[in-house]
């Protein structure tokens, strides 16, 4: 849990329309350093629309987002990720026909300048790609192998890496299980474990209530776009959080 | 935790899996690298075994980088936009139109460096018209919008020509399709000269590998091709990169109209015709994807110089034209089951 009281991420009374369908009303959310929060909720409850709101891809109809206590407008996920706010995608998001350190610098490659010309600088590349591995434990052969090659629980730490490598202060996890063999889980359960360790601050979306209840830390449910329960993972059970999902307390 | 006691027993077999996999790991990639130019030695072999006396004398080598000289720079085009996982049909059109231009212009009485430029500026003018009409008019698939240019700029070239062939451009501007470098100061004979385009094709092809292969744009253009939504997720300006692609597809385009226009010593209605679907097969033969981000420029020559080496082998055998066409085809499909076969060794599905 955080040292300090004051939570990294705080979204207060987040409402979103679309049209006339009212997504999120009067949402609030806060994640502190080193602490994980599970979202739950059924299909259509708004926990993507809550997420993309605070990735900066979806503007809020009304409410405010505050990142260490500084209220902050996010006008696209360029702005969430300046801040250290990172989102991995359900779809991962990686380009398989590239290396993983290539995948996990894309857009932000480092360059070296060779006379007028600005080359990829490939060594830096994976060094960082390797000390960066190293420091949250995801073993792979290389950081030169495709990321094809890679069986679903080790893309999914790519990804994880990806999120994480430009000194992400939250991160936001999309059913980071869903998609893996379940061999496969626990090592990805770690990783956020790991994360956490890290003083990170993580989001996690799931279905699973055995997710939730090995990495979080506060698990809130969403119900028809509002706060439906919050509590922390002591002060509450797996029946219950189920109950939560399908609207009864 | 339960998890830890259940993978202790799972270890053993995943080495074992690791054991055989890192052996595929290992070959796979000099495989996909290297494998085409294995084929191209053969090629050569089997060849120079048919045609002792001919096939590798000076003058049939360097009659084949003539041959290919043009092509190889459609080829190189097509293949970057392949990369993306696009198409671009038109660039036998783009050619034809650059070509068309020049002639024009030539004719018209403007200086030779003039004349050399018009075919590049016009050619990268109407790559980007093909960028942008699939970027902005968000045209459900590149093929189509190329398809539609594949006519447009055709007929367009045969509007301001009138259909008819414009001849005879001033030495400089054949430069880079007809100019010899001689190698007599080597101790060689006047005939053992090294043909111009040949070392074009060199320069192009080395400045394309580095860009494709060392630079921020040419990392992205792969990563388009591998999945669009990665590099939008990225911060990728995907549209933007699509349309330097293209633009860049009708320069190469425009050089090859420049060195038909020296090859041949005039515009014609019929340059380039189907020269697109020769361009595509070199690319496929050479290992590039349809699916995008895959192939590399080192394929794409190889692709183009077994496709060169065929025509000519075949001709100096005296095989019909008929025979190449069914043979070329083919190759196509063999090379593509090949690279079906190293898929499904080499990717996890």
């Amino acid at each position: 849990m955080s040292s300090t009281s004051n939570p990294l991420l705080e979204a207060k009374g987040i409402t979103k329309y679309f049209g006339t369908i009212t997504a999120l009303e009067n949402v609030n959310l806060k994640v502190h350093a080193g602490e994980c929060l599970g979202v739950v909720g059924d299909n259509g409850a708004g926990k993507s629309t809550l997420m993309k709101v605070l990735s900066g891809l979806y503007k809020p109809s009304a409410g405010s987002l505050f990142f260490q206590g500084k209220e902050e407008i996010l006008e696209s996920p360029r702005d969430s990720q300046n801040l250290g706010l990172e989102m991995v995608y359900q779809d991962l998001a990686l380009a398989g026909n590239l290396p993983i350190g290539e995948n996990i610098f894309l857009g932000r490659e480092p360059t070296k300048n060779l006379g007028f010309l600005k080359l990829l600088d490939f060594n830096k590349i994976k060094e960082l790609t390797n000390a960066h591995l190293d420091k949250l434990k995801i073993n792979v052969k290389s950081a030169d192998q495709k990321v094809e090659e890679l069986s679903g629980g080790q893309r999914q730490a790519v990804a994880i890496a990806r999120s994480t490598a430009f000194n992400a202060k939250v991160v936001i996890m999309d059913e980071p299980t869903a998609a893996l063999a379940i061999k496969e889980v626990g090592k990805v359960l770690d990783l956020i474990n790991s994360l956490k360790k890290t003083g990170v601050g993580v989001i996690v979306i799931s279905h699973r209530m055995d997710d939730i209840f090995t990495v979080c830390d506060r698990v809130m449910a969403l119900f028809q776009g509002t706060n439906f329960a919050e509590a922390t993972l002591s002060n509450t059970s797996r029946d219950e959080v189920i109950g939560w999902i399908m609207g009864k307390k | 935790m339960k998890l830890l006691d259940g993978s202790w027993v799972k270890n053993n077999m995943e080495d074992k899996d690791k054991k055989i996999e890192s052996l595929h790991l290992k070959l796979i990639p000099y495989f996909e690298k290297y494998g085409i130019l294995l084929l191209l030695v053969l090629m050569i072999l089997v060849m120079h075994i048919l045609q002792p006396d001919v096939f590798l004398s000076w003058r049939n080598v360097t009659n084949v980088f003539k041959q290919i000289s043009w092509q190889s720079m459609l080829a190189l085009g097509v293949f970057m936009v392949i990369v993306t996982a696009g198409i671009d049909l038109s660039v036998g059109s783009i050619m034809m139109l650059s070509l068309m231009i020049l002639a024009v212009v030539a004719k018209a009485g403007a200086p030779w460096f003039i004349v050399v430029l018009t075919p590049l500026i016009a050619g990268f003018l109407c790559g980007l018209f093909n960028g942008l009409g699939i970027t902005l008019l968000r045209m459900p698939h590149p093929f189509i919008m190329t398809l539609g240019t594949l006519y447009i700029f055709r007929g367009a070239g045969n509007l301001i020509s009138g259909g008819t062939p414009i001849s005879g451009f001033t030495d400089e501007v054949r430069y880079l399709g007809h100019g010899r470098i001689d190698l007599q100061w080597l101790g060689l004979e006047k005939s053992q000269y090294l043909p111009v385009s040949l070392v074009l094709i060199a320069i192009v092809y080395i400045i394309f590998w580095i860009f494709l292969n060392k630079s921020k744009t040419g990392k992205w253009i792969y990563a388009i091709g591998g999945n669009p939504n990665a590099a939008r997720a990225s911060g990728i300006n995907v549209n933007k990169i699509l349309i330097i692609v293209y633009s860049l597809c009708g320069f190469l385009s425009g050089i090859g109209a420049l060195i038909l226009a020296g090859r041949t010593d005039s515009g014609y209605p019929n340059a380039g015709l189907q020269s697109e679907l020769d361009a595509i097969a070199a690319c496929i033969i050479g290992g590039a994807s349809f699916f995008g981000g895959r192939g590399t420029v080192l394929g794409v020559f190889a692709g183009v110089m077994i496709m060169g080496i065929l025509r000519n082998g075949l001709n100096l055998m005296d095989v019909s034209s008929f025979w190449q066409q069914v043979l070329i085809g083919s190759i196509i499909v063999l090379a593509v089951y090949i690279d079906v076969l190293r898929r499904d060794i080499g990717t996890r599905k």
